[in-house]
Parts: structure tokens; C-alpha cells; sequence
């Protein structure tokens, strides 16, 4: 399988915001196709809560980076409007959180459309979103809702983690067919990283292996990878234990062969997502190990998860409720030396 | 703009007024017959509205359809035998039998599609919209809706959003006086709904959705302010359903008086007024049934859509 972000890729790079990245990608694809357009609350005047859309009012005017008022519903749905009718609209939600709102006109329109209409037209809509916890924002502002869009059939759902990977996956999204759910990490956009001088289109459904090792999987995506391979190197220098960290990137489509083939080398998984558990993506990853590598697990597949608790306020319970390093050190241990 | 008092206009008007008429009760035929599965949402006694509105469009506007779409579509340009086809769930349908009678898009007549969800195609008609004005063109979006979804948080979110872009969009709310089996005036306490618009700053007008020549008129002076830029335009074109919400529904709570009053303003039988040429009608009707009569037949003739092609377009 070819990997079009390893990190020796021979283009000069240079290191960029995780924000600044995908801002480079809104740019390059708004002056590339003239049917792109971005819409949402306070992308335009203001540039957006985390500065993703900031400069794209100055470069390509009000009629391509549009302030909306707050009405997320019918933002999402005019932008599927615009999709079915020959534009690539990327609107912007505040926070996953408001996606609730948007619920009738993702799940019920976007991600229908194709099938409704026989294949006759589809929505190539992009819905960036950020989502995770932050700094203490609370119940209602705090959620990784990457489940309930991973469960619904028409919608492709990309999660990065690095400056590379938004940057990459952004340009896909833009210029994929179908409707992309681009959950962005509210901790991760000041986050810093290489990313290549050259235009780099990193396709969806291909996993990028942040650190390879023989004895355990490990797989997370978006906030949870930096936090693993945090863990990941406490493991090799404290406890001997060589862990392959592997990032889907994208959890539809995801990249089964990526998982497998670590699974069958390493014969230990333990899977790690900020969302809660219950009815979560890391089980049903954990259900397709075990249907399709049963024979070669050596133990239990472990799952590091948020408790099935809404995300508190106070620090203290707030980090509580996600997994931390330790937790995931814990889990790994736990599973090799089952 | 044609005038009213051009016979060969009027004539259209009722080809399309009794097409959707008869074709509504074939499908309630076919129902009966076990040949539809789902949900029927007839159109009948609203026929007026779709046809008057589609009339006074130009080849590249979108509409924009809903739940009780069938006359929408027809009126657009759609065919029997595909739409039959479709409702069949065959594979010649306009869906390829995907999408059956609450889903019926046709983007070659700028049909954006029926929706199963009420209200939720307004926004969708201001994202074509947008999408339009965007892109400099001339053309408006007509959005059919319903006194139903008047009370959806959809309808006054996309009105405004309409509004404050000052997009070429026709909102037409087909008062058809239930939503679902709710009346009017248990649903609202303003039910001249036109007054919905004007708070959004939308110049907004209620009509008599029964008489195709009223609607005719005012959608094409719409369409013509649309096109000059003035920004969006409620209609309230008040209407009555002539059955139940769907076809497994008897109506019960329909007043029997209210009915009636309904009846004796069919939206044919004021065409035919219009018309003042029966024999001319009984032609139409006679060539009409003929047609349906072959797409009855197309449909039934038409083959199933295939599983295992199906699963490898659509699983992922």
C-alpha cells in the first residue's frame, strides 16, 4: 500500500499550526476550483474561532466566504442545496457539538442523496466540525461525537492528527464526491508539525503508521495520537515494550489492511479513543480484529475509552473522564503480558 | 408570460392539472393492488398549485418538491412511465427504484428532489439558490412547502437566510389546511400563514391555490422580481387536501362541510370554467388516460434493480 505522508517524503518541508495547515488547504483550494466555496458562523469577517478561514474574505470576497447567522440547521442544509447543484461548499459548525442541530440535514439529506436519487447526483460537501475536550468548556462544548457519524452509511468521516495530515486529508475532502465529516481536535490546532512545501492530496482510507514497533498495535486517531506516543516512548524506555502506533486518519473509509497486517506481526491491540465507550468506534475496530485476526491474537483486545459520563467542568473530573498516558501505559502492559 | 385568455394556454394548464389528477388515482389503484409498497401521499385538490407555479418557470430553474411530490414532478416535466417505474420500485425508475415515492429527484428537469422530511427542503432551495447567485446565472429556485412545515424551526431559519441574501427564491406553502391530521388553526395561531414571511422582511401574499390562473399569474410575476433582483417571495396559496394524509388514511377528521366546500372549487373544475371548451377537455382527458394506460404497463414491464449491482454501487 503506497503511504503519500511518510515522514521522508524527499519535498522540502516546513513546520506550520495545525490551523495554519488546514487554512493553506481552504486557500490553494478556493483558488483552484471556483466552485468551492466556505460558509458558516464567523469564518469571514472574523476568520473563524481558531483562525482556519482567516484571509479567504480578503482573497476571494464575501460571495465565497460567507458569515451566516446562527441558524446550523439550515446552514448545513443550504449547503447541501449548493452541492447538488454544482458547487463544493465547506461549512464550518462552531463545534460538534452544534452538529446536533444539523442532524436532519446530514444524516436524512447529505448522506441519503446519492442513494435517493439513484446515483443521479451526489454532495460533495465538506462539514468541518472540531470537537474534544479543551480547556475546561464543559458539558456542551466538550463531546467527540465521531460515532454517530462513523454509524451512518453515505458519509466518509476523516479525523487528523498532525499539520501533514489535516492539510492532506483537507484537500481530499474538498475534492471528494460525497459528503466528509472533518472532525478537527480543539487542542490540536496550535499543535505544531512538518508539512511539505509541495501540494500533497493524501487519499482517504490509507493509515499512516506514526511509529512502528513489534510487540504491541496500538490504535488512535486525532488528540489521542500524540498522547500514545507519548505513551509509546514511556513503554520502550521504562518497560521494554516496542509499540506500532497506527492512525486510520480516516475512520470511513478505514484502512483494515494497515490494522491487520500490525495485528498478525505485533498479536496484541489495544485501542484508544477520547469518545466514550459505549457503542463507540474503537469497539467496532476491536470487532473487526477479532473476526478477521482472531487466530493471531495472543490476548484481549484492550480499549482505552472516555467514561460513559457527560464531560465535566472542573479539571480534575474533566480529565477524569478521558484517557490519559497513564491509562494507555496501563492498557498496553495489560495486554502484553496477558 | 402567457395571458389567460389564450385557449391553447388554458389547455396546457388542464393536460397538467388532469394529468396529476388521474395519475394520483392510478397510483392509489396500484396501491390497492399491492403494485406500491410504503407511503402515498396523493396531491389530489392541489393540483392548481404545482401546475400554475411550474408554468411560469424557465427550463433552468430548481424546484425543490416534498413528501406529496408526485404533481410537483409531473408538473416539472417529469414522465409517466418513469415515474410509475420509480414508484414501483423498478429499475427504470427516475431512481432506479431507489427512492420510490417520497423521493423522486430528476436533476435533467431541475427537479432537486421530493423529501420524506417536512420542511427540510428549504434550505436546500436557498443552498441552490445561493449555489446560483454564486455563480452569476439566471435562474430562481422554487421551494414547495406546506402549512406543516410552517412550524418547522427549518422554515423561518432558511426564510431568513434567504432574505438576508436577497436570493432568487419562490417559497410557495401549499396551505392544504392539515398537517398530517392537525388542522391550521390548532397548529397556529396566525393562519394566514403568508404572515410568516413579512416578519422576515419577505414580501409575502396569499392566493387562491385552487385556480391555476391565479397561481399562474403571481408565480410568474414572482419569478419576473426574482430575476430582477428584488430578493425572496413567500406564497401562500391556500388549497385543500382532497383525502387523507396518506393513502391508508381515511380522513375521519376531516370536517364533512369543509369538504365539500372544497369539492365544488376543484381546481378542474375552475379550469374548465377557465377553458369554457368541454370538448376540448374530454380530449385531453381521453389522451391522458391512454398515456398512463402505457406507463402502467411500462412499469409493470420493467425489470426489478439488481441486488449484487446495488450492494457494489452503495456499500462502503
Amino acid at each position: 500500500m503506497t503511504n503519500t505522508a511518510k515522514p521522508n517524503s524527499p519535498s522540502a518541508s516546513r513546520t506550520l499550526l495545525l490551523r495554519d495547515g488546514l487554512n493553506e488547504a481552504l486557500h490553494q483550494e478556493m483558488a483552484r476550483d471556483e466552485r468551492v466555496f466556505c460558509i458558516g458562523v464567523g469564518i469571514a469577517e472574523r476568520g473563524g474561532s481558531y483562525k482556519v478561514t482567516d484571509g479567504l474574505l480578503a482573497e476571494f470576497g464575501p460571495q465565497r466566504c460567507i458569515d451566516t447567522p446562527i441558524a446550523e440547521a439550515s446552514i448545513v442544509g443550504a449547503a447541501v442545496g449548493a452541492a447538488i447543484t454544482g458547487m463544493r461548499p465547506v461549512v464550518e459548525v462552531l463545534f460538534v457539538d452544534f452538529t446536533l442541530l444539523t442532524m436532519d440535514q446530514v444524516v436524512n439529506q447529505a448522506a441519503k442523496y446519492r442513494l435517493m436519487s439513484g446515483g443521479a447526483r451526489s454532495v460533495p460537501m465538506v462539514l468541518r466540525t472540531q470537537g474534544g475536550v479543551g480547556d475546561g468548556v464543559a458539558a456542551q462544548h466538550s463531546q467527540s461525537l465521531e460515532g454517530l457519524f462513523y454509524h451512518i452509511p453515505g458519509l466518509k468521516l476523516v479525523m487528523p492528527s498532525t499539520p501533514r495530515d489535516a492539510r492532506g486529508l483537507l484537500l481530499s475532502a474538498i475534492r471528494d464526491d460525497d459528503p466528509v465529516i472533518f472532525l478537527e481536535h480543539k487542542a490540536l490546532y496550535m499543535t505544531e508539525g512538518p508539512v511539505p512545501v509541495d501540494e500533497e492530496v493524501i487519499p482517504f482510507g490509507v493509515a499512516d503508521i506514526k511509529r512502528s514497533g513489534r510487540d504491541c498495535t496500538l490504535i488512535a486517531w486525532s488528540n489521542m495520537i500524540p498522547r500514545s506516543l507519548t505513551a509509546a516512548e514511556e513503554l520502550a524506555s521504562a518497560h521494554g515494550i516496542d509499540v506500532e502506533v497506527i492512525d486510520p486518519r480516516t475512520l470511513v473509509p478505514l484502512d483494515r489492511q494497515t490494522i491487520l497486517e500490525s495485528v498478525c506481526r505485533t498479536e496484541h491491540v489495544v485501542i484508544v479513543q477520547e469518545a466514550v465507550r459505549r457503542g463507540g468506534v474503537a469497539a467496532d475496530i476491536a470487532s473487526i480484529i477479532q473476526a478477521d485476526a482472531f487466530d493471531y491474537l495472543d490476548a484481549p483486545v484492550e480499549i482505552v475509552a472516555g467514561r460513559n459520563i457527560p464531560i465535566p467542568y472542573n479539571r480534575t473530573l474533566e480529565q477524569a473522564c478521558i484517557p490519559q498516558t497513564a491509562d494507555i501505559v496501563a492498557a498496553v502492559r495489560r495486554a502484553v503480558y496477558a | 408570460m402567457q395571458t389567460s385568455n389564450d385557449a391553447d394556454f388554458l389547455a396546457s394548464l388542464y393536460h397538467t392539472l388532469y394529468s396529476i389528477r388521474r395519475f394520483e388515482q392510478t397510483c392509489i389503484s396500484l396501491y390497492r393492488l399491492g403494485h406500491i409498497r410504503g407511503y402515498l401521499h396523493p396531491y389530489l385538490g392541489e393540483e392548481a398549485i404545482a401546475t400554475g407555479v411550474c408554468a411560469a418557470l424557465g427550463e433552468d430553474d430548481y424546484i425543490v418538491s416534498t413528501h406529496r411530490g408526485h404533481g410537483h414532478c409531473l408538473a416539472r416535466g417529469a414522465g409517466f412511465d418513469r415515474m410509475l417505474a420509480e414508484i414501483t420500485g423498478k429499475a427504470t425508475g427516475y431512481c432506479g427504484g431507489l427512492g420510490g415515492s417520497m423521493h423522486i429527484a430528476d436533476p435533467d428537469t431541475g427537479n432537486l428532489g421530493a423529501n420524506g422530511i417536512v420542511g427540510a427542503g428549504i434550505p436546500i432551495g436557498v443552498g441552490a439558490a445561493l449555489g446560483t447567485t454564486i455563480r452569476g446565472e439566471d435562474r430562481v429556485c422554487v421551494v414547495f412547502s406546506s402549512d406543516g412545515a410552517a412550524n418547522h424551526g427549518t422554515f423561518g431559519e432558511a426564510l431568513n437566510l434567504a432574505a438576508i441574501w436577497n436570493l432568487p427564491l419562490l417559497l410557495v406553502v401549499e396551505n392544504n389546511q392539515f398537517a398530517v391530521s392537525t388542522p391550521v388553526h390548532k397548529a397556529s395561531r396566525v393562519v394566514d400563514l403568508f404572515h410568516r414571511g413579512q416578519g422576515y422582511g419577505v414580501e409575502s401574499l396569499t392566493i387562491d391555490g385552487n385556480d391555476v390562473l391565479e397561481v399562474y399569474e403571481c408565480a410568474a410575476d414572482a419569478r419576473r422580481r426574482l430575476l430582477a433582483g428584488e430578493g425572496p417571495i413567500l406564497i401562500e396559496a391556500k388549497t385543500y387536501r382532497q383525502a387523507g394524509h396518506h393513502v391508508n388514511d381515511p380522513g375521519a377528521y376531516m370536517p364533512q362541510n369543509q369538504v365539500e366546500h372544497y369539492k365544488a372549487r376543484d381546481p378542474l373544475t375552475l379550469c374548465r370554467q377557465h377553458l369554457a371548451d368541454d370538448e376540448r377537455a374530454d380530449a385531453i382527458e381521453t389522451e391522458v388516460d391512454a398515456e398512463i394506460e402505457a406507463a402502467v404497463d411500462f412499469a409493470h414491464g420493467s425489470p426489478e434493480p439488481a441486488v449484487d449491482e446495488f450492494l457494489h454501487e452503495y456499500e462502503a
